[in-house]
């Protein structure tokens, strides 16, 4: 199996400050990997340092294409779609004008009736509130636009972060259901979450973080089954 | 502690002494120029406590100036008063005219600020010219140099020279006292995050009112030492210009920073001067570019640029030392 | 009542002027939070580039539009060219460059065409239309014709095409831009254009009526901050809004109320967005950022 995307001896910097100790892991095409780690152990950190939105050291590439020397606009027409921290919303705008500007970046841009009914089928309420502004949406309608429009632009490797955060526990099963749903068409996913229980349930492999280093790396059952590394690493 | 105190305070005396030695070797008009520039600085260092120190934006500082002046001027031509006690009522006058001012400007931020006092600044010259019954309207007050004092043998230009150095060194020693101890650190945290400032106890609204309030005496004594150097005020001198003069100096100079005021004014002081040495056609295109230039060398104005270099090097020491 | 009628057209047909000028503030404003204090001058600068291309035989139209596309052009240039290398800089310092800007456009503007005052031409005719007894400047009618032309053009524009919408995220949220793909740095530079285009409007529209010269846009670009204030800093169309406001509010004082003559019109303006600040700082269509602490 090749491999979608290759990190190694990845250091990020804030400033002066070093958030990234040398990780290196790569991830299988149609896979979904999760990151799992305490506060400040770096996961949001990784996702910024793929979309090159951090000063980093050491490589990234992505189906064989080096990204270190690439700008995050660069990033994004190879084919990588972040929904960042915080769902990245443009409060301003429509759900519609929202979802057009995921696929800003496709070179080919033609129609976008398809992709269109793609989201809506996924997430039949942002057909409802189409024209309405983003930033009345409900937190989880918010995350479910934040997906919606990395989903625009037809990505091959999604970053989600964090997408749990803020909701309630029945919608952020649905969201993880049609991630399921959604990888199954061939979109490979890289997942930040504090939630590990779910995240180890949707994924098939996961690698902890912890101050910057990688503790851990490994198929998700491994952690999921073995009690004695699952309450050392997660508590529980 | 002592062993960083005492090359500042070497550094100090040193730069005092130099000042003090220029009346003996330079030209009257020079040691005009050099008058300015310390009462530039003064003003400026009433600019910049406002808006570098405490963040409110102020366009209109060159009102305060012009009370300033205006206040000296009358109360030397109408009443007779001696020059040196004008400078203390025009300090007043608008230390209360600034705290005043400071009440509604609590409920403008940044943009807003800057806007109200842009305005103000912007009817300056139209105020002075409508009450020309005191201020003598668009022909100005005439005033005449005044002589040193005690029959020392100074030129009026050399004592007048001595006098805003004196005023100077008085106020930058005030405001150094001020500015670094727990005034200067609640205005300056104020600046940076005032909701944070509040829950820690600083009473935000009183502050920010007595730094409006401060910031407008140092100006206003400025503006009144301007009047006595100058020996005239007019009110085409303290238009807008004036006031974004005074914020092109605390940029250049350097925000936040009391040696920046004085780098700031001899800036405003000679590169206009120099821009028309260089260019008589278009002196303030070579002015604008000479604006550009520093903003792109030095953002942090002129004093920021210092202190970075003087951080370098001390890494650099403490890397041979260890 | 007919007198009436005719001040407010004029009125409008100024606030027109104002309405483009503030609207080039605000949109460099929205993006960027920096005033463009140089705003006026390159306004003033285009203005001078289109008298020299008349005299030169250019028929007025081709002129005009040549001109708006060399401000365009312009924008882009001193935006990617002068603005860029300090665009990290703290926002008191990019102002500093703005006034740099400033004063070499006004100063070099003095220098190639001189400080003489110049007749600039209108492309509407001298006669005045009537309507029963009512007296309209063929020219105020014009110029709000054009001034409407564009606005609606940029309406239309920022509203339905792609290019537009990335222009609105990217002054809205560029780091979320740039996750889409968006260049932003590109986005601004388009903003300085478009922002010279209206500045380039005004200023063409103007200097018939002030004839030219290199302070012909001082007191406009007053104006058009005051606009901006009463319409909001943060509202592209509050400060289009403001701008018509503030040109007929300005006519009809000069108008009715008798000790207030050309020269303390001024003070109105200065009036308005000093009680703007205090009633309602964001004006009448902004709206207060909310930020979380």
């Amino acid at each position: 199996m090749s491999a979608l995307l290759e990190v190694q001896a990845l250091e990020a910097f804030y400033g002066r400050t070093k958030a990234l100790h040398g990780v290196s892991f790569s991830m299988v095409k149609g896979g979904i990997t999760t990151i799992l780690g305490a506060n400040g152990a770096g996961k949001t950190t990784t996702l910024r340092a793929i979309s090159r939105m951090v000063r980093t050291t050491g490589t990234i590439s992505f189906e064989g294409q080096p990204l270190d020397r690439r700008a995050t606009e660069d990033v994004v027409q190879l084919g990588i779609a972040h929904a960042p921290e915080g769902r990245g919303t443009f409060v301003h705008l429509t759900v519609e004008e929202n979802l057009r500007l995921g696929a800003w970046a496709r070179r080919e841009r033609g129609s976008l009736t398809e992709d269109f009914e793609r989201v809506f089928g996924y997430f039949p309420v942002l057909r409802e509130r189409k024209r309405q502004a983003a930033g009345t949406l409900s937190g989880g309608e918010q995350q479910m636009l934040a997906v919606a429009r990395a989903l625009m632009l037809r990505p091959r490797l999604l970053l989600l972060d964090e997408p749990s955060l803020g909701l309630a526990p029945l919608v952020v099963r649905e969201i993880f259901r049609i991630l399921r749903t959604i990888n199954q068409t061939g979109v490979s996913i890289l997942l930040v979450e504090q939630n590990a229980a779910l995240a180890l349930d949707l994924a098939d492999h996961v690698f902890l973080l912890e101050t910057g280093r990688v503790v851990m790396d490994g198929p998700s059952d491994v952690l999921r089954k073995d009690d004695a590394i699952r309450r050392a690493y997660l508590g529980y | 502690m002592s062993a960083s105190r005492l090359p500042r305070i070497v550094g100090l005396l040193a730069l005092l002494t130099g000042a003090c030695t220029l009346p003996f070797v330079l030209s009257n008009f020079r040691l005009f120029q050099f008058s300015q520039v310390y009462v530039y600085a003064i003003a400026i260092l009433g600019l910049n406590m406002l808006t570098g120190y405490n963040g409110q934006f102020s366009l209109g500082h060159g009102a305060f100036y012009a009370v300033g002046a205006y206040v000296s001027a009358i109360m030397m031509d109408r009443w007779n008063v001696p020059y040196g006690w004008t400078i203390p009522v025009a300090g007043v006058l608008c230390l209360v005219i600034g705290f005043l001012f400071g009440l509604p400007a609590l409920r403008l931020e940044g943009l807003y600020l800057a806007l109200a006092t842009f305005s103000l600044a912007l009817a300056v010259p139209q105020i002075l010219k409508y009450f020309e019954h005191w201020t003598g309207g668009s022909q100005g007050i005439v005033l005449s140099k005044p002589n040193a004092p005690w029959g020392l043998p100074l030129s009026p230009d050399q004592w007048l020279y001595v006098f805003t150095l004196a005023v100077l060194v008085v106020l930058f020693a005030l405001a150094r006292n001020l500015l670094m101890g727990r005034t200067g650190r609640a205005i300056v945290a104020i600046r940076d995050n005032a909701i944070a400032a509040q829950a820690m106890g600083v009473n935000t609204a009183l502050y920010k009112s007595l730094t409006f309030g401060v910031s407008a005496a140092y100006t206003g004594v400025a503006g009144g030492l301007s009047a006595i150097v100058i020996a005239f005020v007019a009110p085409d001198a303290f238009n807008v210009f004036l006031s974004i003069t005074f914020l092109t100096g605390i940029v250049i100079g350097g925000l936040a920073s009391i040696s920046g005021a004085l780098f700031g004014a001899l800036f405003i002081q000679f590169v206009p001067n120099w821009a028309q040495d260089i260019s008589k056609a278009a002196p303030w295109a070579i002015y604008g570019v000479f604006l550009i230039g520093f903003m792109y060398v030095m953002p942090f104005g002129i004093a920021g640029a210092v202190r970075l270099a003087l951080a370098r090097l001390g890494r650099r020491g403490t890397a041979a030392r260890a | 009542m007919d007198i009436f009628i005719q001040q407010v057209v004029s009125g409008l047909a100024t606030g027109g002027i104002y309405a483009s000028l503030a609207l080039a503030l605000v949109m460099i404003y929205q993006a960027t939070d920096v005033v463009n204090f140089a705003q006026g001058e390159l306004a003033m600068f285009a203005t001078y580039i289109c008298w020299s291309l008349i005299n030169a035989g250019m028929p007025y139209w081709g002129a005009f539009l040549s001109t708006l596309a060399i401000a365009f052009v312009g924008g882009i240039v001193i935006e990617r060219v002068v603005i860029r290398p300090v665009e990290n800089a703290p926002i008191l310092s990019i102002v500093i460059v703005t006034l740099g800007l400033l004063v070499i456009c006004n100063s070099v503007a003095g220098w190639i065409w001189t400080y003489v005052q110049k007749p600039f031409p209108s492309p509407f005719p001298a006669k005045p239309f009537k309507i029963d007894n009512i007296v309209f400047g063929a020219h105020d009618l014009g110029q709000i014709e054009v001034t409407l032309l564009v606005l609606l053009c940029i309406y239309l524009f920022f509203r339905f095409t792609p290019l537009g919408l990335a222009m609105r995220a990217a002054a809205h949220n560029p780091v979320s831009s740039r996750l889409v793909g968006i260049r932003v740095g590109w986005m601004l530079a388009l903003g300085w254009g478009l922002a010279a285009v209206f500045g380039a409007v005004a200023g063409m529209m103007v200097a018939p009526v002030l004839t030219l010269e290199p302070n012909l846009m001082g007191g406009v670009q007053i104006y058009a901050f005051a606009a901006a204030t009463l319409g909001g800093f943060t509202s592209p169309g509050g400060a289009v809004l403001g701008g018509f406001i503030v040109g007929v509010v300005e006519n009809l004082v000069g108008t009715y109320v008798s000790f207030i003559g050309t020269e303390l019109k001024f003070t109105v303006a200065l009036a308005m967005i000093l009680v703007v600040l205090l009633v309602k700082p964001t004006g009448l269509f902004g709206s207060t950022v909310v930020k979380r602490v």
